[in-house]
């Protein structure tokens, strides 16, 4: 056990700086982050004097070096365009960001299972036939495409919910939350359901297969034969025994969402971690790139580091094989 | 008399008690103030928010034009040219309610001229300020210096006591990531007073009741909420749904819907930056072309060749929608050294061209590559387009290279291109601004956006020349002249002035001020 946790973190560790090397080689791809932060009055001295500074003229690998020195300190280094530590802007940003992922994780398993489950039992239904074919939108459509969509039916032509912005915030210890006013829980809907969207049919449509593949076992027969009550054969022992996969599946989507949150965020202007990060694209501001590609690296390593020791646990198979007693 | 009718006096009362209602300004644009610190950066927006709080001593109105703020007047002395005079205004107070002296003035320019001051190259001939009395200080320049008042339009005011008590004495130093009591808080003598701050997400101002031309300005709006939005269609969305009452960076290909939309309007003047190709013809090679051993470039008939080949109307028309004014030359029109007559200088003549390219022993054309921005100007990367067309119609074989600001103006002032699309602006509008970037041979410190490899000696020593002559007449003769060379010479194509276009609801009155950089003082809310 000590010895497949240990090999696994180190793999971790391997991938996270493979990730930042490949970063670091890009950013010299990206341009040059002087031209944005000196004006057009400066003389050749200042380019160079900066350049200097922030150790532009130093080969990427030099430079990578010195960010991981910073990174093991918990010192990200200052952000270009702000100049502020990048740790504090993220501290700052990362609020709005979770709070929007959870409000799209949350709908996201509620409608996705609840449609799920519908459509699996009303196979040939109207209703059922619909939503399969609406679904469709939430998988083919592009992000931006839905939140523009979105932002046109219900803020220009309806004006019911407001089309950019978080709304009033209430700060808790350094928690800026939107969830306690109205105007924030308002700002909130839309980029939830953009955001959602994608996951939510995923779910869906996982969760009608996996029940459609169950419905058709042997013990379903049985029960009904036995008599139960459609109700309990259909969410006591068809859901239970589809929600196995569907769970793994939440769980690595749930990265994926607050990854692919920078679209959603550019689109309603919502101040998190995901605008941050295309700001930091357009004004070539390396340390507020590299602390956000390691941030959402980690995350990713992280979860699959959980999901890998999970299966340790639940497949005992995996434990008697890497016991090496065979 | 009746309860009731108490009830409707009081109401009537009431009514008329408050005749200045609270009236919200909601104002967005793609971007944010980088930093509040007054001397921090020299940047478009950063300075349009610090507008709104802080006050330099002279100003821009809406035409362009110099307007008093905290200096009531100012004159070069008539026995020293070297020195300037400035009358303060009495009786202004910051916001914290401390009273602005001459002390101040003296403290805010030694501060903009500290190492890390992003301003301290627009003031660099200034070599002491020095309080007269409480309200006259005397401006001392290293030379003659004809232009000083247009290097000041930016240059604000801090109060002494206030800066040294909150330990922000030294400017913000931004690139090292120093965050100071200045960068998020203001105390200035402006017409706003900050009221809350949260970079890249909101900035709240009211008004400052005592302002000391509360009188003077309409300063109907009571309060500002500031919001950037980055995304275009997301901007107009909010305009259009009735969020926003007053939007810049306004799309170009949303101007019609908006203008279409009940309550809205787009109004527009044109914008001070020109839009034009640079070429590298001091080189006896260049690398971008197919010609081995020489460069098209440098022939003049090219040049021309290459400028006649442009369609102006047409770029106007259809790259632009209408929203730009051809160029005959790169200068914006309110700077001092612009003329009608020049502007009208390019024309369209493909024929024309076509000979000209074959007198220059180039009848087959040749090819060269075209770098442009892509994010940087108003549909930069379709006028690239739209030239590639134009001038593949004389035989020139352009092939287009557009990249992101980032990496495209470096390849110009490394002098990594040869053929570029680049716009400028000029703030100080004369055109010496124009010369010493775009003209004046390369050096360290002049000639620094000159991608041409032009270098002409008796012309440098005209540009430098400028700087110090106090014979204004001499020196708008000298303009002029070097305009003349300029314009012979095609040392660039120019294409067109672009066009500003600021959104707002109905009820707001204001006219377009060509730098962008709205001031809310101004605006009336009806």
């Amino acid at each position: 056990m000590l010895a497949y946790t240990i090999r696994r973190v180190a793999q971790s560790a391997l991938v996270l700086l493979i990730v930042g090397l490949v970063a670091f080689s890009m950013f010299r791809f990206v341009g040059d982050p002087i031209e944005n932060m000196l004006g057009q009055e400066r003389t050749v001295e200042d380019i160079e004097r900066l350049r200097d500074q922030l150790g532009l003229n130093q080969s990427f690998a030099v430079q990578y070096y010195r960010f991981l020195e910073g990174a093991v300190q918990g010192n990200f280094g200052v952000s270009y365009r702000q100049g502020r530590p990048v740790a504090e802007i993220l501290m700052e940003r990362a609020p709005a960001t979770l709070e929007l992922a959870a409000v799209s994780a949350i709908l996201a398993i509620i409608f996705g299972i609840a449609f799920g489950v519908f459509t699996a039992i009303r196979r040939d239904g109207f209703v059922a036939n619909f939503i399969m074919s609406a679904s469709l939108i939430g998988v083919s459509l592009p992000t931006f495409l839905i939140g523009i969509l979105l932002i046109y039916i219900f803020s220009v032509e309806l004006n019911w919910l407001p089309s950019f912005g978080r709304g009033e915030t209430v700060d808790i210890g350094g928690w800026s939350t939107g969830f306690l006013t109205e105007s924030g829980l308002k700002a909130l809907i839309l980029p939830a359901i953009t955001l959602g969207l994608y996951q939510m049919t995923l779910i869906m449509r996982l969760v009608r297969s996996e029940m459609l593949e169950v419905l058709r076992q042997d013990y379903i027969r049985f029960a009904c034969a036995r008599g139960l009550k459609d109700r309990t054969i259909n969410f006591r022992h068809a859901l239970k025994n589809t929600m196995v996969p569907v769970i793994t599946v939440i769980g690595l989507q749930l990265g994926a969402i607050i990854a692919f949150a920078i679209i959603t965020e550019t689109v309603f202007q919502w101040p998190g971690v995901g605008l941050l990060f295309i700001n930091a694209i357009q004004f070539v501001d390396i340390p507020v790139m590299a602390a956000y590609l390691m941030l959402i690296s980690v995350m990713f390593v992280a979860i699959n580091l959980i999901v890998d020791m999970l299966y340790f646990f639940i497949d005992p198979r995996l434990r008697v094989d890497r016991a090496g007693g065979h | 008399m009746k309860p009731t009718s108490v009830f409707t006096l009081a109401a009537v009362l009431m009514a008329t008690a408050a005749p200045l209602s609270a009236e919200t300004l909601r104002w967005a644009r793609s971007g944010d103030a980088l930093t509040l610190d007054p001397h921090a950066q020299n940047e478009g927006p950063t300075h349009t928010i610090r507008h709104q709080m802080y006050e330099p001593l002279i100003i821009r109105d809406v035409t362009g034009a110099f307007e008093a703020a905290l200096a009531t007047d100012w004159a070069p002395s008539a026995d020293d040219p070297n020195v300037w005079t400035f009358n303060l205004r009495e009786g202004v107070t910051f916001h914290d309610g401390a009273a602005f002296t001459a002390e101040d003035v003296v403290f805010s320019f030694e501060r903009a001229k500290q190492p890390n001051s992003d301003m301290k190259e627009l003031i660099g001939s200034i070599t002491e300020v020095r309080a007269v009395d409480d309200f006259t200080v005397e401006i001392v320049t290293d030379g003659p210096n004809p232009i000083l008042p247009s290097n000041l339009t930016n240059l604000f005011m801090m109060d002494k006591d206030w800066t040294e008590a909150n330990d922000t004495v030294a400017v913000q130093d931004f690139d090292g990531g120093e965050i100071t009591f200045a960068t998020t808080n203001a105390n200035g003598t402006g017409p706003y007073v900050l009221q809350s701050r949260e970079p890249d997400v909101k900035t709240v101002m009211v008004r400052n009741e005592d302002y000391w031309g509360i009188d003077q300005f309409p300063m109907d709006v009571t309060e500002i909420i500031y919001t950037p939005i980055q995304n275009p269609a997301t901007r107009v969305a909010a305009m259009l749904s009735g969020e926003i009452d007053f939007l810049q960076d306004m799309p170009v290909q949303d101007l019609e819907r908006v203008n279409a939309a009940d309550g809205l309007v787009v109004k527009q003047a044109p914008q001070n930056r020109v839009i034009f190709f640079g070429m590298n013809q001091g080189a006896d090679d260049i690398e971008a072309d197919n010609i081995d051993g020489a460069n098209p470039l440098a022939d003049v008939r090219v040049r021309q060749a290459m400028s006649m080949a442009i369609n102006r109307d047409a770029i106007r028309q259809v790259v632009m929608r209408g929203q730009s004014e051809p160029a005959g030359m790169i200068a914006p029109p309110f700077v001092n050294g612009w003329t009608a007559e020049m502007d009208a200088e390019s024309s369209t003549d493909v024929e024309g061209a076509k000979a000209l390219l074959a007198e220059a022993g180039y009848e087959d054309g040749f090819s060269i590559r075209l770098d442009c921005p892509n994010d940087r100007y108003v549909n930069d990367e379709g006028i690239c387009q739209a030239t590639v067309g134009m001038l593949g119609q004389i035989g020139i074989t352009v092939n287009l290279d557009a990249k992101p600001k980032a990496q495209h103006f470096p390849l110009i002032t490394d002098g990594q291109t040869d053929f570029y699309m680049l716009g400028w602006g000029v703030p100080t509008y004369d055109s010496e601004y124009i010369f010493n970037f775009l003209v004046h041979g390369r050096e360290s410190d002049i000639g620094t956006w000159n991608g041409t490899g032009y270098d002409n000696d008796e012309l440098d020593a005209m540009i430098q020349s400028l700087a110090s002559n106090t014979d204004l007449e001499a020196r708008n003769a000298d303009i002029a002249s070097i305009w003349r060379v300029v314009q012979d010479e095609q040392l660039y194509i120019p294409v067109h002035h672009q066009v500003l276009n600021w959104g707002m609801s109905e009820r707001v009155g204001i006219e377009v001020d060509p730098e962008d950089q709205p001031k809310i003082k101004y605006f009336t809310m009806n």
